[in-house]
Order: structure tokens, then C-alpha cells, then sequence
């Protein structure tokens, strides 16, 4: 073991940051997740200035009349066209799918964005404090996880949509972190408990440094490439959860759109009418795509060494 | 070269492609192997050692470039397919790997894996098979071999594994046993045991046993042949006497001599290799030992030397190999300092005084709800007493309470059991104030320096981190530490730098160096060489004794190794199961032992010295260190004690039933009811 | 024995706590008077009341007094009423085997498949096969269950249109009116689709870890034992290493369970089963809180039970666990 340790180290003339970025951008899948996301984060900022019209139906130019006159299948629906501007084209009330879609691809990657950031958080305060201070902290707080990785989440944050919808979206986010902290928890209380017997950590202790200290001089920075990969993983993971309730009306409702609510509403039509949910759910894959791209790409960057997260 | 050879290897290279560039871990190595005989491959970490035995039985990860030959029976093997060369493994070349806890099938039972093994070579039914593989457990020593075919291999220990993995081998008569570390992995006792195996299992099989080791003491009680390999290459290789008494190359030379050896008594600086063995990816352009080589020439650098005949029967790769006799004799090469010997300052100020201290562990027990259902005693009433400027070494096998014993002095906090007084203080009684005071005055080394430093924390900053919970001077801070690198030995200019840019040496004087920052009193070291390269321990352990003269400061130090012992403490206290069984005086106990356990403990160390140890009588005591679960009851030892079984079953049956008091004995401490006396 | 009776008393505790929270939840959140307001004519107050006091959600008796009348029902195998005062117990029957044959289905072939490839694809590491179906997992993995199966649906009705005839069906369990061997066929031919997209997402899913486990194995020090004895690479891989490599999966079943029977509640929804996915959704709707709670309880029960045969199998498969 330590024989390895060794010749990797006298190996690593470069700087670990630098090593860690020349083997990310080795990468092929991670490379192009990578400029996926750029891409895909560029159309949701962007988005809103490069077309004329809103996503929002109640605005003046929500609703293209012209389109829903003129449409060759009666009301509404005209197909996508850059003639007319509506680049995804229109549906059926005659909104602008483009702009809808951008709508939709702002909110599902800003919810998932700060669901991954609170639930990392709670993960690595809960998983350090546990892994750390052991006994009976411990244990209640294991077992809460336990309880909370039975409960039937899905079904759970369904019921409760009535509230989080009444009082907006970011109870929805509040809910979605709450339930999606714990498996993060769990491996980062296994590391916590085994960086604590590290003797780098036991010296600290025996030199007198602090509880504190330690946490935030030694604990966390040592586990920061695993909460960087997990965070990343859990935006996807998020996304997937937040589209899916919006799919089936527990999420984010009209008037407000997401990319979920937004297949919905398409999927009736589908047949008929691809480019109603095409350009949303083609979105949506490419997106948890990139990121899961991302993450895993940044596990192997970070730790050559562990199959278990290498890419299949 | 008329006999035949069981195996030959001609120019074999080994390459790995890497991130920083390629690695070159066997460089043309060439290699004949006869029938029946034993060669020794000794080297350092990463020399090669492992590669080129995997090379040989064809079991390389896929990324490795191999060129050269292989020959057996005049076959090329490494031009074999996996399937043809699969053929050969296990019948003609049979290889026993270090880790015997990893290297068994966990979900299978211990004789179905012996048995496969005879089913892919031999036409016989698998009941014959699995009947073979318990005679092949009995061969191995192994007690109620016909029941424990059953068992799975978590039911066995470390070194009853590492005889599974022997019975393997030689299960099927190959003509060629590889091991690889076979023993390093095991404590003293139970490593003296298996190597007794191994050449038992030679016997058996007639088969050739290429011992691979890091060990020259490993090697000189068995092998017959010796190959030296540093950085890819074998360096020196011949009869092992003669390389022994007159190694050649100044490698060897140095190696040799910066060994601590437990069989000698008086103390001296070892001789000290200086750096550290060059990385793989980055080769020196000539003799890859030049950095370090003490006989160093310009012609060094010309060209990479090549194993050549010397004085008959040996080889030797040195470009000046003709003159390094010379230089030997002249004095010029390692000089052998002369010893100061210890110039301790004595004084009988007591640092520290642990009086029946006893740890307890709770044994639990379920899975859902896990409750107590008893106490492993870890330690159990030990007492020591520690003299101002004095080293006072505890030296056990693993699991013995040593560390245990460290950590419950280090808590600072009342142990469960006994007393523990640090400064004069008794520790039960500290103000947390006090208590910090006190850990500016104790520090601690310990064993791995690889998980010592914070990986991201630059060096300097990490030597700085006790001044900063003292609230010294940042200004302060900065010079002290610039001082204390120069202290051992490093260069202040490096203090940027992060852990990972050094090696294990360097790392572990870096830690020293932390301990030292607040001229602590006492330093307690945990096995501070033993994850060392053999040839850097020399110089850390110089360096701990140079400290001790400068600074005065005592040492508390926990080892395994005796021979380290025996170099760097006044006084041993030596342990087995949770107690200590005898101490004294270093040079007393290690002269005479009086308890049964010291003298095996002794004897099974092997001595780095082919003449001494060959010829010495050894004591293997059987049996493995009892659990401490639940430890034998009377003297702890009973059941391994080679001096009761010779006597009285009135004697017998007191030692199983009666637990020994610790008392003087000639002068030392012993725990035993019949002691051996001079 | 003793263990089992442990990890038995600590899974019934999980299922009461899991139920507890379910119905206190649903029971604050939903509102089941809200079904009758802004109907024309406007339903009398009193009416509403009783008819809610009679399948136990009015909402004006003590949220703990309904909970301790449901479960003093549940107790006697009596789960209450639904909000249209029918009774769960038979709405339940109706729908469990609609989605047991869904979740068994889905959950066994994605296992076994997942397995199957991920094996293939560590043996066959980075060669065209391994490639295809890891870039495929990939895929999968990014899309929710819902956008598959619309996927799918859109796909069967292409090759049904090239086909000439219907080969896929997209709705419901089978056509009404038929029998014997022309039900089973006509049956399978609903099937296939929405097994087929609940089962992608558990293959993609088990496959890419089982060739991670499998590719840890293949460098362990045990593996490499067995091909020192003469064993060739494959012959060690599929004696030693597959079943060293299958362990961990045990435990991924008892995880991946609970998202499978999420994604029944799409697939379930889409190709119009109805199965307890579908009327868990009704249900909210509805604000229908017994049946809500009724499926919780189910689920609960579904996920632990998933996690006791993890545990099982675990301990057949490994000797170090059988111990004590
Ligand atoms: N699979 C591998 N890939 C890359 N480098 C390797 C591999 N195996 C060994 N090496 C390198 O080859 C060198 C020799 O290694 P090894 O034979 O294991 O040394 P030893 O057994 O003497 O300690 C080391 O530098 C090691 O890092
Ligand atoms: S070749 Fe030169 S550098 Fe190498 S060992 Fe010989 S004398 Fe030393
Ligand atoms: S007391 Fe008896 S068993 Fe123990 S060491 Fe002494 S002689 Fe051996
Ligand atoms: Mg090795």
C-alpha cells in the first residue's frame, strides 16, 4: 500500500490542481458535458433576448395571434419556423414553444442548482458532525437517515405539493433538498470516520488544536473533491426529480413553467405535434446528460485510482 | 553454467505508461534460476522486486510493456496466450503473494479453493481432491486440517492464511515457488513460522523458491543465492555468504551496514544511505545509483552499467566495481563514524509514571441493536516509568496493546484504570488549561508518514500549527520553523511545498520536525521507522539519537522491530496480550532474557548475517497470538511456552492456573514462574 | 434467529413511522372539502360534513382522532374509505395485481439484464460492446421514466404503422371481450411497452455498477490468486470474481426499489393501467386521504420488504455475514 503512496508521489511533479484539470480535460465525455452545459446554461440566459416573444401568456406578446390564425391546423400550432420568429414553433393557443422552453430550462436548472447546493450542504454538516463526534450523535442521526431513505419520498413530496404550491416554488426546493441529502450523508460520514483516525487528524487533536478547527482546517477540505462530485451528480438527480413531479402536476404549475410541466402539456399531442415536447425533453436528456458527464468525469480527475465511479 | 536451469530470464524489461511520463520498472534484468535452490531477491519499495515476479508467472496488468525472454523448458512464456500460459501457473510456476487477508476468495471455503487448484491440473475426482487438500493443510501444520477444509478463509488468521496460500503452491509440485513479501505482512513469531514452512514446502515439492523480500535478514537464514535490485535492476547477485561479507557494489555495501542488528551491543551511528531511490519515471542518465553513490566518478554518469562476471561466481553492475575494494579498505566509503556512544545527560527526574493501567474495549455484539456483552482488555495493569533524557522503548507483536497504551497517555484524561502522572501531574486531576500545558510538552510521531501531514497543507504550515495553538508570533513562528527543517535536515527553502512533493524519509523528518516546535519534553514515537525504506531508516534513526544528545529530550518509542530497539533505547519493556512480561535494562534483557517469551522473541528475529543465522538455533514457538477476547487463563503465554511444556504437570498446571506477579530477576522485571536464568 | 426477529421488530417500527407521518401529512395537506365547493348547486354544509364524517377525513375532528380511527381499522385489515365512500380494501385488490405485475417484471429483467450486461461489459472492457451499452446507460440514466415511455409510445406507433397491423399496444392491460390464448397474446402485446420502460432505467442502472464491482474484482488480490493456480482470465472472472461482484448489487435492490415503484406511477399513468401508481395520483387529486395513506402504507411495506430480501440474499451469498 504505502509502496504505492510512494512512487505516486515522487511521481507528481505537477501541482495536484494541475494534474487535476490536465485529467478532466483528457476526457473526452467529460469535455463534451462540459461545453453541453456551457451551452445549455448560455440558451437559458440568453434565451429570453433572442426572441421577440415571452413565455408568459398574460404579457402582450405571449400570444401570437397572427400564428394562431394562420395556423394550417386551425387554432394555434403552427410548426417551428424561423420565418415567423417562433423557432420552436407555437402551441396550441398560439405561445411562443421557444420561449416557453427557455422559461421552463431556467427554472428546472435553477431548482436543481440550489436542491444540489442545499442538500450537499446538510449532507456534509450531518455526515461530518456524525462521522466525526461518533457515539450517540451518531446514532440518532443515522437513524433518522434511515427513516428518511424509507419513507416513500416521491409519494411524500406529492402530498405536500398542495403546500409548496400555494406558497411558490422554493418550498418545492426546501422539499426536494430535504429528501435528498442522505445518501450523501452516508458516505460522507464514512469518510469523516475514517479521516478522523487518520494520523494527520490525531496529531492536530494531540497538538491541542481545536474541535472546530479541525472540522474546518483538516475535515472539510479533505473531503472537498467527494462534496464537488457529489454536488454535481445530485444537480441531475434533482432535475429528474423536480421535472418528474411537474410532469405529473405536484411541481412547478402553471402559469409558471418547467421543462417537466412542459412534456405534459406536450405529450397529449406528441404524436401529432413532436415539436411540442421535443425540444423540451430533448433539453432536459442533454442536460442531466452533460452534468452526469461532469461529475463523473471530475471522480475519475480527482481519484484516478477508484473504478467504482469510472465511467461505464 | 553446465547444470540445468528450472528458469531462465534473459534482458527482461518492464514498462508502464504513466501520467508523468513512462515507468521503468524491470530494466534488462537477466536471471537464471536452478532446480532445488533458494534465491534471495531483495530490494527496496518500488525497485522492481514484485514486477518482475509477476512477469514471470505472466500475471501483469494489461498496460504493462514487457520485452525480453522467459525461458521454461525452453519456452518462450512471454509469447504465450493467457490461455497456454495458464497451463504453466500453478504446475510449473506457483507464486505465494504478500497479503494473505486479500489473497483467498471470501465466499468460498478454504478447501474447495485448494481443491480447484488440483482439479485444473490433475484427472481426480474432487472428493479425492478435497481428501488431498487437507493432507496438503496437515503438511502445512495447520491443527484439525480434515475440519477446516470447511472453513471459510475470514475464520483464519494472518498467518494460517499465509499457509493456505503455501499448501496452494505446492499443491500441485510446480517446479518454481514465487513468494513475494510472503512474510512481511506477519508478526515476528508467526513470521519465523512460515518461512520455516516455506522451506519445508521446497523440501516437499523439490521445487526452486525465489523469495522475494525487502528483508536481508529474511533472506540470510534461508536463501542461497542473493540478487540485489535497486531501481529496475539487479545490481549485485552471487552465493549470499559472499555477498554478505563482501558485497561489491556500494549499494549492496551500504545496505548492508545501515542495518540494525538485534545480536550486537554496542551502540553506533548506522551508516546512512544519503537520499532517497530515484523515481522510476525520471532515471539518472548513467548508474542509477549515482545520486546517492558514495564512490561517485564523472565515467558514473557515461553510460548505464551492466551485470558483469566478478570474482568468479558472482555479478556485480558498477562501473567501478575493480576499485570499490579499494576504496572499502581505505576507509573511504561509508566511513564508520566513531561512536560517541549515547552521551545522554542522567538525571532520574521521572517525566512520566504509568502505575496498573488498564483500557478496556467493549466487545459488542448484533447487528440492529448492538449491546455490550463483555470487556477486551487491551491493556491490563501495565506500569513504566520514564527518566528525564532516557529512550524507554515498548516493543510487542501487533495487537499486543502497544499503540493502545500511547493513546491512553496522549488523552491526557483518567484512564479507566491505574495512574498516569506526566510532570508530576496526575492527569485525573488536570484544569483544561493545564492540560493543554501539558500537551505543549508531549508530542507524538507516528508510524506512517504518508498520513501524518494534512495532503493539503504546505509543509511549512503544517510544522507551524502547534506554535499557532500556543499563540507564538507569526514572525516567530516563521523563523522557528526555518530552524527546525534545517534541524533535520531539510532544506528551509522547501517550506511552500506540499507533502506529496517529498519522499517517505523527508515526510517523516518533516513530522519530527512538527513534533519538535514547541522543544517538547517527552516525544512519544509509534513505530517511527518501520513504513520507511531500509535504506532511509538508517537516517532517521540517526537523527533521532542526534536529537536526543543536542536537545535532551526523552523518548517514549513503540516498535515491533527489535533489532530498532536494541539500537536506539536504554530501556525495553516488553509485552505480550495486554501486559508486560518483562523489562529492564536494554543491554540486560537483550543479553539474557528471563521470561520464555522475550528469548522466543529474540530468536525469531531474523539476523541480517547468512553465517549467524544459519547456524544459530532458533526457538519457533507455535501457535499465533491469542485473541484477546478471550485470553488463556494462568500465565497468558501457556499455551506457546516452550519452557513449561518441558516441565512437571505439577509446573504445567500452575502456569495454566496461576497468573505470574512481576519480579526482579537478576536485575530486570519479570513476569514468569520459572524464569531463565543465566 | 434472534437476528432475524431484530431486524423484523426494527422494520415494523420503520413501516409504523413511515404510515404515521404518511397519513398525518396527507391529512393536513390534502383537502377533501375542497371537492365539494363551487359545485352547482351548491352541496349544503351539513350534507358535506356527514358524508366526510363517514369516511373519517372531516376535517373538523382532531387530526389524531381520525389517525387513531384509521388505524384502529387498519389493525382489523380494514383500510377506511375512499372519498367517494367506497372501500379501499376492494379498490386495493383491484389495483395490486395490475402493479405487481409491473414491479415484479420490471424489477426481476432489470436486474438480471443489468447483471447479464454489466458482466459482459467488464470482461469485454472497452471493446464495442462495453462502449455501446455504457454510452446507452448513459443515456437512460438521463432520462425520467416519463420521457421514455412516451418515447417508446411514439416508437410503437411508428412500427405499428410500418407493421401494417398492431404489434404494440399503448393502452390498457388487454382489448376487452377476447379469451384464451388470444387474451395471453394480447395481453403480452400490452405488456412489452410499459414493462419495457420501467425496465430500461433498473438495466442501465444495474449494469453500470455491476461492471464497476466487477472491474474492482478483477484487480483483486483473490482474483489474481485463482489465475496463479492456472486459471485463465475468464475461468477466474465468472468462479471467483462473479459472485464477489454480485454482492453489492443485493444492496442496490433494496435502494432501486423504491425509485422503481415511482416510476410505475408514470408508466402506469401513460399506458393507462390501473394500478396503485395511478390511483396514487387520483388520490392526491382527490384529496382522497385514506386511499393516499392506504398506498403509503403499501409502499413502506414494498421498500422494507425489498431491503429484508437484500439482507437475505446478502447473507446466503456470504459467509462473513451468515456468522452468528
Ligand atoms: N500496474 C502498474 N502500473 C504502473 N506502474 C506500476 C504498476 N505496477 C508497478 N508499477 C511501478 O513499477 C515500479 C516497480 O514496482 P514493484 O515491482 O511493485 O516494486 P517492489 O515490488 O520492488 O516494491 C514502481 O515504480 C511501481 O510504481
Ligand atoms: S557505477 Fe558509479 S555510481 Fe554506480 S555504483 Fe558504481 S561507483 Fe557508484
Ligand atoms: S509462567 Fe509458565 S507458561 Fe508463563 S512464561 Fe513462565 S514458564 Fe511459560
Ligand atoms: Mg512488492
Amino acid at each position: 500500500m504505502s509502496e504505492k503512496k510512494l512512487n505516486q508521489a515522487k511521481d507528481e511533479t505537477l501541482s495536484r490542481r494541475q494534474l487535476i484539470v490536465r485529467r478532466f480535460f483528457r476526457n473526452k465525455s467529460a469535455v463534451f458535458g462540459l461545453g453541453t452545459l456551457l451551452f445549455i446554461t448560455a440558451l437559458a440566459v440568453l434565451g429570453p433576448y433572442l426572441t421577440p416573444w415571452t413565455w408568459d401568456l398574460s404579457k402582450e406578446n405571449g400570444l401570437d395571434f397572427n400564428a394562431f390564425i394562420d395556423s394550417p391546423y386551425g387554432g394555434g400550432l403552427t410548426a417551428p419556423s424561423f420565418d415567423d420568429g417562433h423557432y420552436f414553433g407555437t402551441s396550441q393557443v398560439g405561445g411562443d414553444v421557444f420561449a416557453q422552453t427557455i422559461r421552463g430550462l431556467q427554472k428546472s436548472l435553477l431548482i436543481g442548482l440550489l436542491v444540489a447546493v442545499f442538500s450537499t450542504s446538510i449532507a456534509a454538516i450531518v455526515g461530518a458532525t456524525a462521522g466525526y463526534l461518533m457515539g450517540r450523535t451518531d446514532k440518532g442521526l443515522m437513524w433518522l437517515v434511515d427513516l428518511l431513505l424509507v419513507l416513500p419520498s416521491f409519494l411524500i413530496l406529492a402530498i405536500l405539493s398542495r403546500w409548496y404550491q400555494s406558497s411558490g416554488w422554493l418550498l418545492l426546493v426546501v422539499l426536494l433538498a430535504a429528501f435528498n441529502w442522505m445518501i450523501t450523508a452516508r458516505i460522507v460520514r464514512s469518510v469523516s470516520m475514517s479521516l478522523r483516525e487518520r494520523d494527520f487528524i490525531r496529531a492536530a487533536r494531540y497538538m491541542g488544536v481545536p474541535t472546530r478547527k479541525i472540522i474546518s482546517k483538516h475535515l472539510i477540505p479533505n473531503m472537498a473533491s467527494l462534496l464537488i462530485i457529489d454536488g454535481t451528480l445530485n444537480v441531475g438527480g434533482a432535475i429528474l426529480s423536480e421535472t418528474g413531479l411537474s410532469y405529473l402536476g405536484f411541481g412547478v404549475r402553471a402559469p409558471d413553467v418547467s421543462l417537466g410541466s412542459l412534456i405534459a402539456e406536450g405529450t397529449a399531442s406528441a404524436l401529432t405535434y413532436p415539436w411540442l415536447f421535443m425540444f423540451s425533453g430533448g433539453l432536459l436528456i442533454l442536460t442531466v446528460l452533460a452534468i452526469s458527464l461532469i461529475g463523473d468525469g471530475l471522480r475519475d480527475a480527482f481519484d484516478p485510482g477508484s473504478k467504482s465511479g469510472r465511467k461505464s | 553454467m553446465k547444470k540445468t536451469l528450472v528458469l531462465q530470464i534473459k534482458s527482461l524489461s518492464v514498462t508502464f505508461p504513466s501520467e508523468s511520463g513512462t515507468v521503468n520498472a524491470v530494466r534488462n534484468v537477466s536471471l537464471d534460476i536452478f532446480p532445488g535452490e533458494v534465491l534471495g531477491v531483495v530490494g527496496e519499495s518500488g525497485s522492481g522486486k514484485s514486477v518482475l515476479s509477476l512477469s514471470t508467472i505472466g500475471l501483469l496488468p494489461n498496460s504493462a510493456r514487457v520485452s525480453g525472454e522467459i525461458l521454461l523448458d525452453g519456452k518462450n512464456l512471454l509469447q504465450l496466450s493467457d490461455q497456454e500460459m495458464s497451463k504453466h501457473r500453478g504446475r510449473d510456476i506457483a507464486m505465494v503473494f504478500q497479503d494473505p487477508l486479500s489473497a483467498l476468495n471470501p465466499v468460498q471455503t478454504i478447501g474447495h479453493q485448494i481443491a480447484e487448484a488440483l482439479l485444473i491440473h490433475q484427472e481426480i475426482s474432487y472428493d479425492d481432491a478435497l481428501k488431498r487438500a487437507g493432507e496438503l493443510l496437515d503438511e502445512m501444520r495447520i491443527p484439525r486440517p480434515f475440519e477446516r477444509v470447511k472453513s471459510y478463509p475470514h475464520e483464519f488468521s494472518g498467518g494460517m492464511r499465509q499457509r493456505v496460500m503455501i499448501a496452494l503452491a505446492i499443491a500441485n509440485a510446480p517446479k518454481i515457488i514465487l513468494a513475494d513479501e510472503p512474510s512481511t505482512a506477519l508478526d515476528v513469531t508467526v513470521q519465523a513460522q512460515v518461512l520455516e514452512l516455506l522451506k519445508r514446502a521446497s523440501q516437499l515439492t523439490g521445487a526452486a523458491v525465489v523469495l522475494v523480500t525487502h528483508d536481508m535478514g529474511v533472506v540470510a537464514g534461508l536463501a542461497d543465492r542473493i540478487a540485489i535490485m535497486y531501481a529496475g535492476k539487479i545490481v549485485e547477485e552471487g552465493p549470499i555468504e559472499k555477498v554478505f561479507e563482501n558485497p561489491a557494489m556500494p549499494y549492496t555495501i551500504g545496505l548492508i551496514r545501515s542495518i540494525p542488528r538485534v545480536d550486537e551491543s554496542e551502540k553506533r551511528r548506522l551508516v546512512s544511505i544519503a537520499g532517497s531511490p530515484p523515481s522510476p519515471v525520471a532515471l539518472p542518465p548513467g548508474c542509477a545509483f549515482a545520486p546517492r553513490c558514495p564512490a561517485y566518478t564523472e565515467i558514473c554518469d557515461s553510460k548505464v552499467p551492466d551485470l558483469e562476471a566478478f570474482e568468479g561466481d558472482r555479478s556485480v553492475a558498477c562501473l567501478r566495481k575493480d576499485e570499490i575494494a579499494g576504496l572499502v579498505s581505505a576507509g573511504r566509503l561509508y566511513p564508520t563514524e566513531v561512536t560517541k556512544g549515547h552521551v545522554k545527560s542522567t538525571s532520574d527526574v521521572k517525566l512520566l509514571e504509568v502505575s496498573n493501567l488498564s483500557k478496556s474495549f467493549p466487545l459488542l455484539k448484533g447487528n440492529v441493536f448492538r449491546r455490550r456483552v463483555g470487556s477486551v482488555y487491551a491493556v491490563d495493569k501495565i506500569s513504566f516509568t520514564l527518566e528525564q533524557g532516557k529512550c524507554l522503548a515498548i516493543v510487542g507483536e501487533s495487537g499486543c496493546g502497544k499503540t493502545t497504551t500511547l493513546l491512553e497517555v496522549m488523552n491526557l484524561v483518567a484512564p479507566e484504570n491505574g495512574r498516569i502522572v506526566v510532570f508530576g501531574k496526575n492527569v485525573s486531576e488536570l484544569s483544561k488549561s493545564e492540560r493543554l500545558a501539558i500537551r505543549k510538552d508531549l508530542q507524538i510521531v507516528f508510524q506512517d508518514p504518508f498520513a501524518s501531514l494534512d495532503p493539503r497543507l504546505p509543509i511549512g504550515e503544517a510544522i507551524m500549527e502547534p506554535m499557532e495553538v500556543f499563540s507564538v508570533s507569526k514572525s516567530e513562528q516563521l523563523t522557528r520553523m526555518q530552524e527546525l527543517l534545517e534541524l533535520v535536515g531539510l532544506n528551509p527553502a522547501h517550506a511552500n511545498r506540499f507533502p506529496s512533493e517529498f519522499s517517505g524519509g523527508q515526510r517523516q523528518r518533516i513530522v519530527i520536525a512538527r513534533a519538535l516546535a514547541l522543544n517538547p519534553k517527552i516525544l512519544i514515537l509509534d513505530e517511527p521507522v518501520s513504513a520507511l525504506d531500509v535504506s532511509v531508516r538508517a537516517g532517521v534513526l540517526n537523527l533521532l539519537a542526534e536529537l536526543q544528545e543536542k536537545l535532551g529530550i526523552s523518548y517514549l518509542f513503540v516498535s515491533h522491530d527489535l533489532a530498532v530497539v536494541q539500537h536506539v533505547a536504554d530501556y525495553v519493556a516488553v509485552m505480550y496480550l495486554g501486559s508486560i512480561v518483562e523489562s529492564g535494562a536494554v543491554a540486560q534483557v537483550f543479553n539474557s532474557p528471563h521470561h520464555p517469551y522475550t528469548k522466543a522473541l529474540l530468536s525469531a528475529v531474523p539476523i541480517p548475517d547468512p553465517k549467524v543465522e544459519k547456524s544459530r538455533e532458533r526457538i519457533i514457538l507455535e501457535g499465533e497470538l491469542p485473541s484477546p477476547i478471550n485470553p488463556p487463563s494462568g500465565c497468558r503465554f501457556h499455551n506457546r511456552c516452550f519452557v513449561t511444556k518441558a516441565r512437571s504437570e505439577t509446573d504445567q498446571a500452575k502456569c495454566a492456573s496461576e497468573r505470574p506477579e512481576l519480579r526482579i530477576v537478576e536485575g530486570a522485571e519479570v513476569s514468569c514462574h520459572f524464569p531463565l536464568l543465566k | 434467529m434472534g437476528f432475524i426477529a431484530k431486524r423484523f421488530a426494527n422494520f415494523l417500527l420503520l413501516v409504523i413511522i413511515a404510515t404515521t407521518a404518511g397519513y398525518l401529512l396527507a391529512a393536513s395537506a390534502l383537502n377533501p372539502r375542497e371537492n365539494f365547493l363551487g359545485r352547482n348547486p351548491p352541496v349544503p354544509e351539513n350534507t358535506i360534513n356527514s358524508i366526510l364524517t363517514q369516511v373519517n377525513m372531516n376535517d373538523q375532528d382532531p387530526v389524531l382522532q381520525r389517525y387513531g380511527t384509521w388505524v384502529g381499522g387498519v389493525v382489523k385489515g380494514d383500510l377506511g374509505k375512499t372519498i367517494f365512500s367506497e372501500s379501499v380494501n376492494e379498490e386495493f385488490k383491484n389495483r395490486i395485481w395490475v402493479s405487481f405485475r409491473l414491479l415484479i417484471l420490471g424489477s426481476i429483467l432489470g436486474a438480471v439484464f443489468g447483471v447479464l450486461i454489466g458482466v459482459i461489459s467488464a470482461v469485454r472492457q472497452y471493446k464495442f460492446f462495453d462502449r455501446t451499452f455504457g454510452y446507452s446507460s448513459y443515456i437512460i440514466l438521463s432520462t425520467p421514466v416519463f420521457l421514455i415511455a412516451i418515447l417508446l409510445k411514439f416508437f410503437a406507433v411508428f412500427i405499428n404503422e410500418k407493421l401494417g397491423f398492431t404489434l404494440f399496444y399503448t393502452v390498457g392491460l388487454n382489448t376487452p371481450e377476447i379469451s384464451g390464448f388470444e387474451l395471453f397474446v394480447n395481453s403480452l402485446q400490452h405488456m412489452i411497452l410499459p414493462t419495457l420502460s420501467l425496465t430500461l432505467g433498473g438495466i442501465a442502472f444495474y449494469s453500470r455498477w455491476q461492471r464497476n464491482s466487477m472491474l474492482d474484482v478483477l484487480g483483486s488480490d483473490h482474483l489474481r490468486t485463482a489465475r496463479a493456480k492456472g486459471l485463465t482470465k475468464r475461468q477466474a472472472l465468472f468462479k471467483h470474481g462473479l459472485r464477489v461482484a454480485v454482492l453489492p448489487m443485493a444492496t442496490f435492490f433494496a435502494y432501486s426499489f423504491g425509485l422503481l415503484i415511482a416510476g410505475a406511477a408514470f408508466t402506469e399513468s401513460i399506458f393507462g393501467w390501473y394500478g396503485m401508481g395511478e390511483w396514487f395520483i387520483r388520490a392526491v387529486n382527490t384529496n382522497d386521504i385514506n386511499s393516499v395513506s392506504a398506498i403509503v402504507l403499501f409502499t413502506a411495506i414494498l421498500v422494507l420488504f425489498a431491503g429484508f430480501l437484500a439482507d437475505v440474499l446478502t447473507a446466503a451469498l456470504d459467509p462473513r455475514v451468515r456468522i452468528r
